[in-house]
């Protein structure tokens, strides 16, 4: 049962606040780069902490602090759940 | 020796620096770009000197912003004039993972290196523990630990500066795949570097790198090609493997005790800051106080100032001889060095707060709240409080406009900010609606002048959104344009830092942009004073004759000379020139000289329309000037020329003509160049030019 929970992915900007998820994969290679320097890499943990009061962007808890970046950025960061 | 501090933003480098170099620090800009440079000098305990640049924060040798570019140039090119002998690498431990990525991308260009952890204090509140002895027993550095912020361990520091080695200790940490190893030697070999992750370096940025020519670029390409590099797959696979071996540092040498998750201070000052609705209202009551401070708290200072500089004047009158010489002191360069300082106050109050604004963590919060608004029309979450100071002046605003890191939205932001009307308007405005709109209360309650004052305001502010919009299709940005960014947590403000902003802000603009400006205003103080000597020859004869003398009082006659004099100087022979262009707008060639002459700064159209009509009294008084100017007629038709198309129309050219000297000097040092100011100064008199004949044909 836990495995298949495991195989559950969505996209970053598809989570609901206070949701969490660990890295799988990135969809855009150049961001990919921008992301892994941010502290955002494939197996770590991530928090959406809150969504911007017109929708736009969302800010992030990943390795111990707060991250912002905007949906269509997180549209590229592909998690499990 | 030269010693660079690098590190993340945010860690509290500036803070080290401020330190370090205390009040004996110098700020420019790195050539050819307009990114802060700054630079000082530190006593050592052993007594000797060493000059300490500040980088850039970045957090990656590859780079994503100019700032950033500018760091990896400097560290990976031995030949740079910035290169420097020792880096100090600074890192918050309280994200020491992300921090170290930097750290171990910088150890492998092989320059001597220390490891500064920061933020020692925080660190130990959270419970982290670094091992530093065995941090550097592993690295091969070495590691001090210090807080800036509380000035601990500086000492610790600087002693570790002095003993540092003129070589490496540390061997390096990554190793080129050995796919690429063939392309690396080849640049190596063909450029001259002794660092092969320096030439990596240069294999992955080439194309954005400054010091290349275009034979050498050519020929990257050429190797590139050849070897089939894949840049962005390596730079993936090297991070991952960068990362990897931090994990094992950290392993070894950090201790966290895992304590219960409650929310943070910041988390809760979040959560009322970024609200739906009380983030907007603090906001926008933050961005009033700025809005007052800047526009009538400053008053105060600023009429010192002008009562000072017109004292001089009046002494300076007074004592000096009668001639060109006086003249040219007093009047050229005494009210252009008066038309520099008097813009100080302004650009203290707006930098205190933008300091404190950036120090407490607020500035990124204003970006995550305004940023899907801004974006839409092509500007960036930190447009907003340049675009508010605008509303007082485009000059310290357009100064502000630095803390926009993305280059395109930082030109966008300079090229509309002084569409915004600002207070050296109201003058004109005031003067021209008191003259056609009259004083009116509509439905009894709203007064007409207010309304017609209102919607100017109005207009200049959707002119400009309307610019920024068309500029965002037209300008390309540089680099790869993401918004990704730290919010950091919410810190007291260093009072120390915001005074060192206000003074280098000061210092920058009277020194580099009050050299143009003061330039600018002779000219054009020049060109209004003198004329063909023939024309100023017959107008000196003709008010020494007796005729005019006995008939007319000794002041009256005074104003007729000085009215007539504009009138036959250069700038009055180039306002009736440029008549017939400015005719389709509804302006005689009188207006036109005042076109001219307020290009200085705006509110000189009072002045000069005081001057070409001759009226008594003095400028702050309007009320001559208006029923002067109420009186006009055309001396052919007999037709009144202040109608209120006319008057609407000029109203329409003052909201969008780039009607400002100071401006124009702060964008040209602001952009690096005069390609801008150019750009802005033609499309702005453009877009006036083309308003105001709308107004006038509709209106008329």
């Amino acid at each position: 049962m836990y495995f298949w929970k495991q195989s559950i992915t969505m996209k970053l900007s598809d989570l609901k606040i206070g949701q969490q998820g660990i890295i799988k994969e990135f969809t855009d290679l150049a961001l990919s780069v921008k992301l892994m320097e941010m502290g955002c890499l494939p197996g770590e943990s991530v928090c959406l902490e809150r969504i911007a009061p017109m929708g736009d962007p969302i800010a992030i808890k990943v390795s111990g602090y707060q991250l912002s970046l905007r949906k269509e950025e997180a549209s590229k960061i592909i998690l499990h759940i | 020796m030269k010693v660079a501090l690098v590190g993340n933003p945010n860690t509290g480098k500036s803070s080290l620096f401020n330190i370090l170099t205390g009040l004996n620090q110098k700020i420019g800009n790195f050539p050819g770009v307009t990114v802060d440079k700054k630079t000082g000098f530190c006593k050592l305990p052993d007594g000797r000197t060493v000059s300490v640049i500040d980088l850039p924060g970045c957090y990656s040798l590859y780079p994503k912003t100019q700032d950033e570019a500018i760091v990896s140039d400097i560290l990976s090119d031995k030949r740079n004039e910035f290169h420097p002998d020792l880096v100090v690498v600074v890192v918050d431990v309280t994200n020491l993972k992300r921090n170290l990525l930097l750290y171990s991308q910088v150890a492998d260009l092989g320059i001597p290196l220390i490891l500064a952890l920061n933020m020692n204090d925080l660190a130990e509140k959270e419970q982290i523990f670094v091992d530093a002895d065995k941090l550097s027993e592993l690295l091969g550095v070495q590691v001090v630990k210090i807080s800036a912020r509380n000035n601990e361990n500086i000492q610790d520091l600087k002693k570790a500066i002095a003993n540092a080695p003129d070589f490496a200790i540390h061997s390096s940490i990554y190793s080129i795949p050995q796919a690429s190893q063939n392309l690396i030697n080849k640049i190596s070999h063909e450029f001259d570097y002794d660092n092969e992750y320096a030439s990596l370096l240069l294999a992955h940025q080439y194309s954005t790198a400054k010091h290349l020519s275009k034979n050498a670029i050519d020929q990257l390409d050429q190797f590139i090609e050849e070897q089939q590099f894949r840049s962005k797959e390596q730079q993936v696979e090297e991070t991952i493997w960068r990362y990897t071996y931090i994990d094992k540092l950290i392993k070894e040498c950090v201790r966290i005790t895992p304590k219960p998750s409650k929310p943070s201070l910041t988390d809760k000052v979040d959560d009322i800051l970024t609200h739906k609705f009380w983030g907007f209202v603090i906001f926008f009551l933050i961005l009033l106080l700025i809005f007052q401070s800047i526009f009538s708290w400053a008053e105060y200072p600023m009429a010192l100032i002008e009562n000072l500089f017109s004292w001089l004047d009046e002494v300076g009158h007074q004592y000096l001889p009668d001639g060109i010489l006086a003249d040219l002191l007093l009047n050229g360069i005494l009210a252009g060095l008066g038309g520099v300082i008097v813009f100080i106050p302004q650009i203290a109050i707006l930098f205190a707060f933008i300091a404190i604004l950036e120090d407490t963590g607020y500035m990124a919060r204003i970006t995550f709240l305004m940023d899907k608004l801004m974006r839409k029309v092509g500007l960036s979450g930190k447009s907003v409080v340049p675009m508010i100071g605008g509303l007082a002046c485009a000059v310290p605003s357009i100064m502000a406009t630095r803390n926009i890191e993305n280059w395109k939205d930082r030109i966008i932001t300079i090229m509309v900010t002084p569409l915004i009307s600002c207070a050296a308007r109201l003058p004109v405005y005031i003067l021209l609606i008191s003259l056609v709109v009259p004083d009116y209360k509509v439905w009894g309650l709203f007064d007409l002048r207010g309304l017609t004052l209102l919607a100017l305001y109005v207009l200049g502010t959707a002119g400009a959104v309307f610019v920024a919009w068309i500029m965002k299709h037209l300008v390309k940005g540089k680099i790869g344009s993401y918004f990704i960014m730290e919010l950091p947590i919410y810190r007291k403000p260093r009072w120390k830092n915001v005074f060192l902003t206000m003074f280098d802000k000061v210092k920058t603009f009277t020194f580099e942009v009050g050299k143009i400006i003061i330039a600018i205003s002779i000219v054009l103080w020049v060109a209004a004073t003198y004329g063909p000597p023939s024309r100023m020859e017959s107008i000196t004869a003709k008010y020494e004759s007796a005729d005019l003398i006995n008939n007319y009082p000794s002041d009256e006659l005074e104003r007729m000379e000085s009215a007539e004099r504009l009138e036959n100087s250069y700038v009055g022979i180039l306002g009736k020139t440029i008549e017939p262009v400015i005719r389709p707008l509804g302006f005689d060639w009188k207006i036109g000289i005042a076109l001219i002459t307020s290009v200085a700064a705006r509110e000189v159209f009072v002045g000069t329309m005081a001057t070409i009509y001759s009226v008594e009294g003095s400028d702050d008084d309007t009320s001559n000037i208006r029923e002067t100017m109420a009186a006009a007629k055309d001396p052919q038709t007999g037709a009144k020329i202040y109608t209120t198309a006319t008057a609407f129309s000029l109203m329409v050219f003052y909201a969008f003509a780039m009607q400002c000297l100071s401006t124009i000097a702060v964008v040209k040092r602001e952009t690096n160049g005069w390609k801008w100011p150019a750009i802005q100064f033609g499309y702005m008199t453009l877009m006036a030019y083309i308003a105001s004949l709308i107004v006038y044909q509709l209106l008329s």
